[in-house]
């Protein structure tokens, strides 16, 4: 059975090729000359992928060879992207070119090295992605603790742009619910995996549809209730939705019951419109969601445009990417600082501008290969704990991005998300580079040979190896 | 659980779907919306990127560029501050521009079709040449003995209005207006300091923002016999000799006509001349009922009253919007012709209404022979490089009198200034024409002071006409202080060249 890991490797060089293109097309286009060092951060980073590579070698040699150089491109570009924009703030303050370590980009590096230590230590730890669910109650604690810890902190302490979803301390801030939605997938996948069965008893028939009994509606109704009470509480459709749609959608996979699915809409819909009408009507703290909803519906509206917390970020945003049109002005010729916020949640902006439709439909298609490549993981892992955990994280994943993505281009209401792997911001790079160590292992057990972790369900026609010490017998690990 | 999962990756999918489709809409459909609309500070920047075309007069620039540090990179600067502002207007980084610089912004900007040729050129050999340069009519020692005047009146009259126009061509020598402002905090680059400088001189009552040369119409007073005294002589009825009668006192339909002092007119007859002279209200208030409304109306129009349409700028083009002037309805409810109103508008009061620009006009067209020539501002447009592109041909707007008429009119305003109430303007070596006029406004308010006239040089040709309006003159004798200005402007003119 081949591993692939040189396919892994020869992909990682050529985005890093990539990444390194990228950096010199900036500083020819913001100097005005491709500096000696242009590729010193690409080569940086290529040690640091390497590193990691070299770990999955030993940890997980049937892991996934798509997943770690499509998620190095878009870290990479990160990295790019907020170094130019380092070169563009230094050179129009007049100051010489900042060194490599300087500014944000500097610090995006360091995040990366740390987000990497942590993904490795996640893989040499974690040998069978089934351990996890033995700390399921413990990680479900936790990801409610740290959802609810913004909301429960005050304004000062917990506040940017109008959505409370920071601990910050100091000059330090952290996104907890960034780490959140790994505990909750894992406890999730555990919850369901053992109550599937109940939950996916029919009562009623509709339209061709198998409802629930009533009383076994309790968990996704608790679920909802939280997920309103993060809207409402931390001004955050978009978290509300992540967390909800997250929680659907593993119901979904471990019953295989599209009533789950349409319930959940339903409740999430009415429930958004109902905050939106509280909005209209009552206000307090109905009255963030709904002032969103007006700045969604008619950004240019001058009233939205020239209040205070209004449309003026949502039409930079779509001015930004707009002015990049079909081509974008090419890499470091354009002007992300008129775009607000540009480095973390409107990142995606910043770049269209830059590298135009056809670029960002490219960093698009990288996106869903990840999140695509997430699912195949969970498609071929054999034990449901392990589907439910790549399903979830994939999907989760995928969502995010759309949420945050489509709230910067106008689809949607905007919400604070990062965007993953991209946007400034050690939080969101580690959560999602521990997510990538989680679907590597799962990875690994659903290409390897059977009998190592999870097993294959293909059929492959590779030799079986001896099973390694660490990945016993444990087959099912989930206790009636 | 592998069925559920697949379909889960559908999800992912159709929401990467919408993500696509709407960027198509907004970096493909939405693009160049998106990229020249208002709120887009890149479309502000680029317009910094070359330098605007300069704003001269008389060889002094009066609008030009600064090279700054930051991301816009000319600050534009007007030097002569106040003097100019009413004609310049100013252009700003986010407010709405005026005056020139918004009438000829296409130029300046370097956008217009006319400099096409200078950016492909441009294009070529990677030069940003700048926008073109507009070179203006106005006479700047005319202009800045204007201003000069105006603000340091004897009378300490806060608001008024001058026009210096070259009657035979229609180019504007002098266009100022007070209280004025300095344009350069408008055009800071801090667009808050800029947006607050703004609000101050729109907040003040006295609206220095205003140009009243072009923008307020007042009622004329006695300028208004100059028209009255047009319509006799052009119905072929009157001569200057003609004996028309007058009194102290003349009551019409309700409306009580006195003469300015009792010494004016007491008689009970007066000739044309010697009442324009004098400035003899019951004989023009009895000889406008006596031609009628029609006469006095259409003559009026006939010299630009009622006109919204004119714009002082370029002739071929846009310019500083002028405000029509009015003579209001003279007509009762049922539409017969009110003669109380005829007797009084033929004085200039009632509903009339008059711009200064007007008022210069009027004065103009005396002193060319009857040939009202339309005003303008831009005398040229100079390419980038200094290539003239573009030089002002004088229009005939209208021919509103009779060559003969014209004549007339002329020996009658020569006399007002050299025998009557416009003492005050003569200039030595010249011979000044023109009329003074006092207008009552409201109850209880010093009344406005105007002088409109004209000065020929000594080879008979008319170098200047001018209007001068003060708004609220006390101490009486409202008109002489504006006779002064006036005669001092045309001085000014004839000083510094004289064409």
């Amino acid at each position: 059975m081949k591993t692939h890991r040189n396919a892994e490797l020869g992909l990682l060089a050529f985005v890093m090729v990539l990444v390194a293109a990228y950096g010199a097309t900036v500083e020819a286009n913001r100097i005005g000359e491709i500096t000696p060092t242009f590729w010193v951060p690409a080569a940086l980073l290529s040690v640091l992928f390497l590193g990691l590579h070299v770990v999955v070698r030993f940890t997980a040699p049937y892991a996934d060879p798509v997943l770690i150089p499509a998620v190095a491109l878009i870290n990479g570009l990160g990295v790019g992207f907020l170094r130019r924009l380092d070169i563009g703030d230094a050179l129009s303050e007049k100051l010489p070119v900042p060194g490599i370590f300087a500014g944000i980009g500097g610090r995006q590096l360091a995040w990366t090295l740390g987000s990497l230590v942590l993904a490795a230590v996640l893989l040499l730890v974690v040998r069978d992605h089934k351990v996890v669910s033995r700390y399921a109650y413990t990680l479900g604690l936790v990801g409610i603790v740290l959802v609810m810890i913004p909301a429960v902190l005050p304004s000062s302490l917990s506040e940017v742009n109008g959505a409370k979803l920071w601990i910050k301390l100091g000059g330090f801030s952290i996104q907890p619910g960034e780490f959140a939605k790994l505990a909750l997938v894992s406890f999730f996948a555990y919850y369901l995996v053992r109550k599937r069965e109940v939950l996916s008893l029919a009562s009623k028939r509709f339209v061709g549809i198998d409802f629930p009994r009533g009383r076994d509606l309790g968990p996704v109704v608790t679920v909802w209730l939280l997920s309103l009470l993060v809207l409402v509480f931390e001004k955050d459709l978009g978290t509300a939705l992540l967390y909800f749609g997250l929680f659907v959608v593993t119901l979904y996979v471990a019953t295989e019951r599209a009533s789950w699915l349409i319930i959940g809409l339903l409740l999430f819909f009415g429930g958004v419109y109902l905050a939106y009408l509280l909005g209209a009507s009552v206000g307090g703290p109905f009255a963030n969601f709904y002032d969103r909803a007006q700045v969604w519906l008619d950004p240019f509206a001058l009233s939205n445009y020239e209040r205070n917390g209004g449309s003026y970020q949502l039409v930079q945003s779509l001015l930004s990417l707009g002015t990049g049109g079909l081509f974008g002005s090419g890499p470091g010729a354009g002007s992300p600082r008129f775009v607000p916020e540009v480095q973390t949640d409107f990142i995606f902006a910043g770049m269209g501008e830059e590298i135009g439709l056809f670029g960002l439909a490219a960093l698009l298609v990288v996106y869903l290969l990840i999140v695509e490549r997430g699912l195949r993981a969970g498609l071929g892992v054999r034990d449901s704990f392990g589907k439910l955990v790549a399903g979830g994280l994939a999907f989760t994943l995928g969502l995010q991005v759309f949420v945050i993505l489509g709230g910067i281009t106008g689809l949607i209401p905007l919400t604070g998300q990062t965007t993953p792997f991209l946007s400034a911001g050690g939080s969101s790079l580690m959560a999602n580079w521990l997510l990538i160590a989680m679907l590597l292992r799962i990875s690994n057990a659903a290409r390897g040979p059977a009998n190592s972790g999870g097993g294959s369900d293909r059929p492959g026609p590779g030799p079986k190896k001896a099973p390694t010490q660490l990945h016993g017998a444990m087959t099912e690990v989930i206790q009636p | 659980m592998n069925a559920p999962l697949r379909r889960a990756g559908v999800v992912i999918l159709v929401l990467f779907g919408l993500l696509f489709a709407n960027l198509n809409w907004v970096q493909a459909y939405k693009a160049d919306e998106y990229r020249t609309n208002d709120f887009n500070r890149r479309v502000v920047v680029a317009q910094y990127e070359r330098p605007r075309g300069v704003i001269e007069a008389g060889g002094k620039g009066l609008a030009q560029n600064q090279v700054t540090e930051d991301a816009l990179k000319y600050l534009r600067v007007y030097p002569k501050k106040e003097i100019y502002a009413p004609v310049l207007g100013y252009r700003p980084v986010s407010l709405a521009a005026t005056g020139i610089e918004a009438s000829e912004n296409d130029f300046l900007s370097g956008e217009s079709d006319k400099l096409f040729a200078d950016r492909v050129k441009d294009m070529f050999t990677g030069n940003n040449t700048g926008g073109g340069n507009i070179v203006l009519s106005l006479n700047t020692k005319a202009q800045e003995t204007a201003y000069k005047e105006l603000l340091n009146n004897e009378r300490n009259v806060k608001k008024g209005a001058a026009v210096a126009i070259d009657p035979r061509t229609g180019a504007v020598q002098a266009m100022v207006s007070i209280p004025s402002y300095d344009p350069n905090p408008l055009v800071s680059h801090n667009e808050k300091s800029a947006a607050a400088a703004y609000n101050k001189l729109l907040k003040d009552d006295d609206q220095p923002l205003l140009n009243r040369a072009t923008q307020e119409t007042l009622p004329p007073g006695s300028t208004m016999k100059v028209i009255i005294s047009a319509a006799a002589l052009s119905s072929g009825q009157y001569t200057q000799q003609t004996e028309i009668p007058a009194g102290s006192s003349y009551s019409e339909s309700g409306a009580v006509i006195r003469n300015a002092e009792d010494e004016v007119c007491p008689g009970s007859q007066i000739s044309l001349k010697e009442a324009l002279t004098e400035s003899c209200n019951t004989g023009f208030a009895k000889l406008g009922v006596k031609l009628g409304r029609d006469k006095v109306v259409e003559m009026a129009k006939a010299f630009g009253f009622e006109d919204d349409k004119l714009t002082v700028g370029n002739l071929t083009g846009s310019g500083l919007p002028v405000a029509a002037s009015h003579t209001g309805d003279i007509a009762n409810p049922d539409g017969s012709v009110d003669k109380g109103a005829l007797a009084q508008s033929s004085i200039g009061q009632r509903d009339v209404r008059m711009t200064a620009i007007q008022g210069a006009m009027i004065a103009a067209t005396v002193a060319n022979g009857g040939k009202q020539m339309r005003p303008y501002l831009v005398e040229k447009e100079l390419s980038p490089d200094r290539r003239t592109i573009y030089t002002a041909s004088p229009k005939v707007a209208r021919t509103p009198i009779s060559d003969t008429v014209a004549g007339d009119l002329k020996d009658m305003m020569v006399s007002v200034v050299e025998n009557g109430t416009g003492k005050k303007a003569k200039i030595s070596g010249y011979t000044v024409g023109g009329k003074t006029g006092t207008a009552q406004n409201a109850v209880g308010a010093d009344p406005h002071g105007w002088f409109i006239g004209f000065a020929y040089n000594d080879k008979g040709e008319p170098i200047s006409a001018v209007c001068v309006m003060l708004e609220n003159v006390s101490g009486g004798h409202a008109s002489a202080e504006a006779a002064r200005i006036s005669g001092l402007i045309m001085k000014a003119v004839a000083g510094g060249g004289g064409d």
